[in-house]
């Protein structure tokens, strides 16, 4: 009878563990598909006209601010997270204390919540270096946002990059210098690259830390230092505002196609890499 | 030869300043953080701040209890919500999942973490919240609302964490559970997951610090009152929400008060962060 007992049970968790999955799933396509139905038909012309008035609440200049926020995160981030993951992983000594400070610094950087960074840019950039409401203070924010997932992806391509790669390379007589930037670099960059497009799509999405630091000023920026709104800023002003569901739901579809073309571009390339790594080795 | 050295050192240099980056923005930020939120707690009174109940910056009463006990209680609620689905969920994909629904699983749940929290907020008030409505009456912005919402946002980070902790389990354990007359379902459930417990708990704490930290979705469905919750049907307003709702107008003690909120809520964080390493170390040693 035991047996039995024990047949029942186990019937019971597998259709617990794929009621689990599909639910998972069932939430995803649900969640996509309704955006997707109720938003698409909303989409007209006059939402993507190069001005914003309150008549057509255009998202093209929320769009443009967009790109230009995600540029000038990564023209800071990308460097700084590259060159710090090469010191880790080629240049630190192990056991080195220094690393062991930086890893747990990158390790409470990614844990702390956009809300928190926002705060802290606005103090930081808005107040005390009083350049208010700007491009610049949303960017240098984001940049220190994404940072920890930029240098992540960055140790884990060097890492996966063979010992003999270095070996051959000093080998030939090159300086460490030259290994790391001729060698080195270009075959741990589809890894670099797909971690660069993840960032692009944590910047795409990007409210809570935007709001107070770059503002939520309807056009394209004059300059640097001036506010101006990314597509994300533009929808919850869209929503808070209350008068404009049919365009919020239109927004909605362009943002999240977005962010998922990125996605799928991001593992995309990785694939790519991880194709190619075990094709070479 | 000599410009070569040159060269070398410099570069070293500036790699090693670039990882002293994340060291300066984490001093940086509780520079800014700290310094400006604890004079403003000692100011107000940090018992007053902390455990009041009323919330009236008009008349410069500021108690942020009922604004923590919403974190708290959101947070709890989306670990109900998130946890057990997210676990099953994991398990199912580390050794249940056929080949051929893998492929397309695992970037689905990529997806499900990819998508803006705005988008989420959103779906929450267009999808969930009016069923809620149909279902309780009321608004349909509540503490429910936001723990479903929460539950699902947290399900990425718990499925990820929780699926490669089953993964590193010796396969030994598995076969050892089996040839001891175990059936595929039993050895998974009594032998390998068990043995993957603190990674398990590592992704759930993960999961804790990501809905206790989220803002923009909870807005959309909390309901946003600062008033003690008394029931799962009631408003509440996390101390995210809080920080984003007023900010924009507001001016002086106010203000300030609004950023002492964010350094209790960085405190939350840093301790949740510390639980996470701890646990995370003592999976380790283990």
């Amino acid at each position: 009878m035991a047996d039995k007992r024990q047949k029942i049970m186990a019937c019971a968790l597998r259709v617990l563990v794929w009621a689990a999955a599909l639910i998972t799933v069932a939430v995803l396509l649900l969640l996509i598909g309704y955006i997707l139905m109720k938003g698409v038909p909303n989409l007209k012309p006059s939402l993507f006209a190069w001005k914003y008035t309150t008549d057509n609440v255009s998202m093209m200049p929320a769009i443009i601010n967009t790109l230009i926020m995600t540029f000038l995160s990564l023209l800071i981030a990308v460097p700084l997270g590259v060159f710090s993951a090469i010191y880790l992983v080629e240049y630190a000594r192990r056991g080195n204390k220094l690393v062991r400070i930086v890893r747990m610094t990158t390790e409470t950087l990614s844990g702390i919540p956009s809300i928190v960074y926002g705060l802290f840019g606005y103090l930081m950039f808005g107040v005390a270096l009083h350049w208010g409401y700007s491009m610049m203070s949303g960017a240098l924010t984001l940049a220190i946002m994404v940072l920890p997932s930029v240098m992540r992806t960055t140790e884990e391509a060097l890492k996966a990059v063979p010992d003999s790669y270095r070996e051959g390379s000093y080998g030939l007589g090159a300086g460490k210098l030259r290994t790391v930037f001729v060698v080195l670099l270009p075959s741990a960059m589809p890894g670099i690259l797909s971690g660069v497009i993840l960032a692009i799509g944590r910047i795409t999405g990007e409210t809570a830390a935007l709001i107070y630091t770059a503002g939520t000023v309807a056009g394209v920026p004059k300059n640097l230092f001036s506010s101006g709104r990314t597509l994300a800023i533009h929808m919850y002003a869209l929503l808070n505002e209350g008068l404009y569901m049919e365009e919020s739901y239109a927004t909605a579809v362009v943002l999240l196609v977005m962010v998922l073309l990125i996605n799928a571009l991001s593992s995309f390339v990785a694939k790519r890499f991880s194709a190619k790594a075990s094709g070479g080795g | 030869m000599n410009t070569q050295k040159l060269k070398e050192t410099v570069m070293h240099g500036v790699f090693l300043g670039a990882a002293c980056a994340s060291i300066l923005a984490v001093a940086l930020i509780c520079w800014f953080l700290f310094s400006n939120g604890i004079p403003t707690i000692l100011e107000i009174g940090p018992i007053k701040f902390l455990t009041g109940t009323r919330w009236k910056p008009l008349n410069d009463i500021f108690g942020i209890l009922p604004m923590i006990v919403g974190s708290i209680y959101v947070t709890a609620g989306a670990i109900i919500v998130g946890v057990p689905i997210g676990i099953l969920c994991a398990i199912f994909m580390a050794r249940f999942c056929p080949k051929k629904i893998y492929p397309i699983l695992k970037p689905a749940i990529e997806l499900l973490a990819g998508i803006p929290s705005i988008v989420y907020g959103f779906f929450g008030l267009v999808v969930i919240v009016p069923a809620m409505q149909k279902i309780f009456g009321g608004s349909g912005k509540s503490m429910l609302t936001a723990s479903i919402l929460l539950g699902i946002m947290i399900l990425p980070t718990i499925i990820g964490v929780s699926e490669s902790a089953i993964r590193a389990v010796p396969e030994s354990y598995y076969e050892g559970a089996l040839a001891l007359g175990d059936t595929h379902e039993g050895s998974v459930f009594r032998t390998v997951v068990p043995a993957a417990k603190s990674g398990i708990l590592a992704g759930v704490i993960l999961g804790v610090g990501r809905a206790i930290g989220e803002t923009m979705a909870v807005i959309m469905v909390a309901g946003n009152q600062a008033v003690m919750p008394g029931s799962l049907l009631d408003g509440v307003r996390t101390m995210t929400a809080n920080i984003v709702l007023e900010m924009g107008y507001a001016s002086g003690l106010h203000r300030q008060a609004l950023i002492a909120t964010g350094v209790v809520l960085f405190v939350f964080i840093l301790l949740i962060n510390l639980l996470f390493s701890v646990v995370e170390r003592g999976d380790k040693n283990g």
